[in-house]
């Protein structure tokens, strides 16, 4: 299985969701922002940094580049597309997924070892975990701070939109706890945390990160 | 030439930290006046010719702002 890691000016965990992407069994390809082929990939990867400079809004120019027209194309199509971090905010920009991210409500940067519930264990690409399952990942953002309009956060939950909650504590003051959302058709999730830092007993606080990337490799066999 | 400017603000039911912590700074201050900041982005456009109001607003309201969190106010001048 082929998924594709795009690179854009300014990321910067390109590398690690590649990495993730292998020791999950896949194949890695990485693409260019600039480029207009998604090169017959099976999946998307939208890693975290702060392309552009976080410029304008975080991830706002980068929801602009060639590719991700091609990827708004596909993943309207049913392609899986996940986003982490920067890659989150981008995908909420590019009109992909509902909210927006925002300044910290303490303005400060985290960057901790994070719980998270697991509400949704249904998409493209949590199927490897269980519903009310807590796992541990790294968060770090400084614009991490999910909000919408009271309404919009009404029908997010009533849709079951949510995918992973923040527990024992919420690091950037995210609107009802949500740490990350996904599409209608449960193809597309966005998160703030990073699974792709915990994917090996070395580097990451936990291994539980790794379930995102075999997730999506067992919902393209299914497909 | 024409110059517009485009005010971007966020919504007012979204929360805005930075605004709170710029009051936070004029109570320090002594300015026990001042009950709310809200604080935002102001673009200046210089335009040739006469500006299209329809496409400007468009600009405006898919790249400048993000109409999910943001509103946006449109102010035109020809000089």
């Amino acid at each position: 299985m082929r998924i594709g890691v795009i690179t854009f000016p300014g990321s910067l965990d390109d590398v690690d969701a590649a990495r993730a992407v292998r020791l999950a069994g896949g194949e890695p390809v990485a693409l260019w922002h600039g480029d207009h082929d998604l090169e017959d990939v099976d999946a998307v990867v939208l890693p975290g940094g702060f392309s552009y400079g976080d410029y304008l809004r975080a991830g706002a120019i980068a929801a602009r580049a060639p590719l991700m027209r091609e990827v708004v194309d596909r993943a309207r199509q049913g392609l899986p597309v996940l986003g982490i971090c920067n890659g989150f905010q981008v995908l909420c920009e590019a009109g992909l997924l509902p909210g927006a991210l925002t300044r910290n409500s303490h303005l400060h940067f985290r960057n901790r070892d994070q719980g998270l519930l697991v509400e949704r264990a249904d998409t493209a690409w949590t199927s490897s975990y269980t519903t009310g399952q807590t796992i541990v990942v790294p968060v770090k953002n400084g614009e991490g701070r999910y909000v919408a309009a009271p309404a919009d956060l009404d029908r997010i939950e009533g849709e079951g939109r949510v995918v992973v909650r923040y527990v024992g504590g919420n690091p950037n003051g995210s609107s009802r706890d949500i740490a990350g959302v996904t599409s209608a058709d449960g193809r597309i999730v966005g998160l703030m945390p990073h699974p792709e830092h915990a994917v090996e007993d070395l580097t990451g606080p936990s291994t539980d990160g790794l379930g995102f990337f075999t997730s999506v490799l067992t919902a393209l066999v299914a497909a | 030439m024409s110059r517009v400017v485009v005010d971007v603000v966020l919504k007012p039911e979204i929360s805005d930290p930075q605004g709170q912590a710029v009051l936070g700074a004029l109570g320090r201050l002594g300015h026990r006046g001042v009950t709310s900041v809200r604080q935002g982005k102001h673009f200046v456009l210089e335009v040739d010719g006469d500006p299209d109001e329809a496409e400007l607003r468009e600009i405006a309201e898919t790249l400048l702002a993000n109409p999910v969190i943001e509103d946006v106010e449109l102010h035109l001048s020809t000089d």
